[in-house]
């Protein structure tokens, strides 16, 4: 499962992407094309967004 | 039971939590704080029938927030917001480790660039300023000497925000090029690992290289006693192998154990990634174990 793909709209570029099967909402994968964090909006079917900069008081 | 999971921002350590639950059948409330009202007298729909909330929230500030609305709703939740408050502050967390007899290194605290300046000169150099909220070792700064002292404070006193005017200053422990991450629920180890770096900061975000580490005795009773010293939960306690830190009794009078390690951090809302993948040990399904303890307690 962690190795099968589905494809996706970079918002960024327009362009398709293909990113792991097995994504969550709320997840942050790589754009293969920009390499800009995007967020998981909705997995079915799939919609990315560009996520949120790091804030200060993020961390563990 | 139904999980209802705290977050902004899926990680690895989420989607590892995640899938344990869901390997053992547990019904999943996924609930993105950024989408939440809270109201003071009655719980979001997406808190309903939840035997737990676990908070997984990235902002700290968010994490404050919601663990004290999920208490005043009376709904279990872990961390407790009382370990989330310790926790999320390190002049908190020094104090209760210093109130729990658990060594922890020198620290003092000032509001001003010179009274700031009088501590690092008592400590000498090289010292550490930290930020009193952060995280992944984010604006951590070794002082080596005065003048780059000066600059920092300045910075700090000119361009941060109010909390960046409270001068969180420690001793520099000299540790072994590593320290050492405890992954524990309820001050009961999981998981330990070294993280090593010839860098000063050895944070796993920072990409230091990671290891196991088989904790003796001392530390599995200092994991204990900090865990406890926060409030317990789930947590990530930080310690250093020393010497003898200006922590320990004779050097500093204070309440202290001498011991082989000294305690420098609690951390609330622990990201275990990195332990899962340094050990053999499935953290996650030992994560879920406690939780199904805590539920099940609760009933």
């Amino acid at each position: 499962m962690a190795d099968e793909t589905i494809t996706a709209e970079d918002p960024i570029t327009g362009e398709e992407i293909e990113i792991p099967a097995d994504v969550e909402v709320g997840e942050i994968i790589d754009s293969p094309i920009t390499g800009a964090e995007l967020e998981v909006l909705s997995v079915d079917p799939v919609e990315l967004e560009e996520a949120p900069e790091l804030e200060e008081d993020w961390g563990e | 039971m139904k999980v209802g999971i705290l977050y902004s921002r899926i990680r690895r350590d989420e989607k590892l939590l995640l899938g344990e639950l869901r390997e053992r059948d547990h019904e999943i409330e996924k609930i993105d704080v950024r989408k939440q009202q809270f109201s003071l007298s009655a719980p979001p729909d997406s808190f309903e029938d939840v035997d737990i909330l676990v908070d997984r929230c990235l902002a700290t500030s968010r994490s404050l927030y919601t663990t004290q609305f999920a208490e005043a709703y009376g709904i279990p939740v872990v961390n407790s917001a009382e370990t989330a408050a310790v926790c999320a502050n390190k002049v908190k967390n020094s104090l209760a480790l210093q109130k729990a007899g658990v060594p922890t290194p020198a620290t003092e605290v000032a509001f001003t660039k010179s009274a700031a300046l009088d501590i690092v000169e008592e400590f000498g150099y090289p010292c550490v300023l930290k930020p009193v909220i952060g995280s992944w070792g984010r604006l951590m700064a070794k002082l080596d000497s005065r003048s780059a002292a000066e600059a920092i404070f300045e910075h700090k006193e000119t361009l941060g925000h109010y909390e960046h005017k409270v001068f969180y200053i420690q001793e520099f422990v000299e540790k072994p090029d590593r320290d050492i991450r405890v992954l524990a629920v309820d001050g009961e180890p999981i998981a330990a690992m070294v993280r090593s770096s010839e860098h000063w900061l050895t944070n796993a975000a920072k990409g230091a290289e990671t290891d196991t580490f088989e904790l003796d005795d001392e530390a599995k009773e200092l994991v204990a006693d900090a865990s406890e010293a926060v409030g317990g939960g789930l947590l990530g306690v930080d310690l250093m192998e020393t010497a003898g830190s200006q922590s320990d009794p004779d050097s500093s009078g204070q309440d202290a154990r001498e011991t082989g390690y000294t305690v420098h951090e609690v951390n609330h809302n622990v990201e275990f990634k990195a332990l899962n993948d340094a050990t053999d040990i499935d953290v996650p399904a030992r994560v879920v174990d406690w939780l199904e303890g805590k539920v099940e307690a609760a009933q």
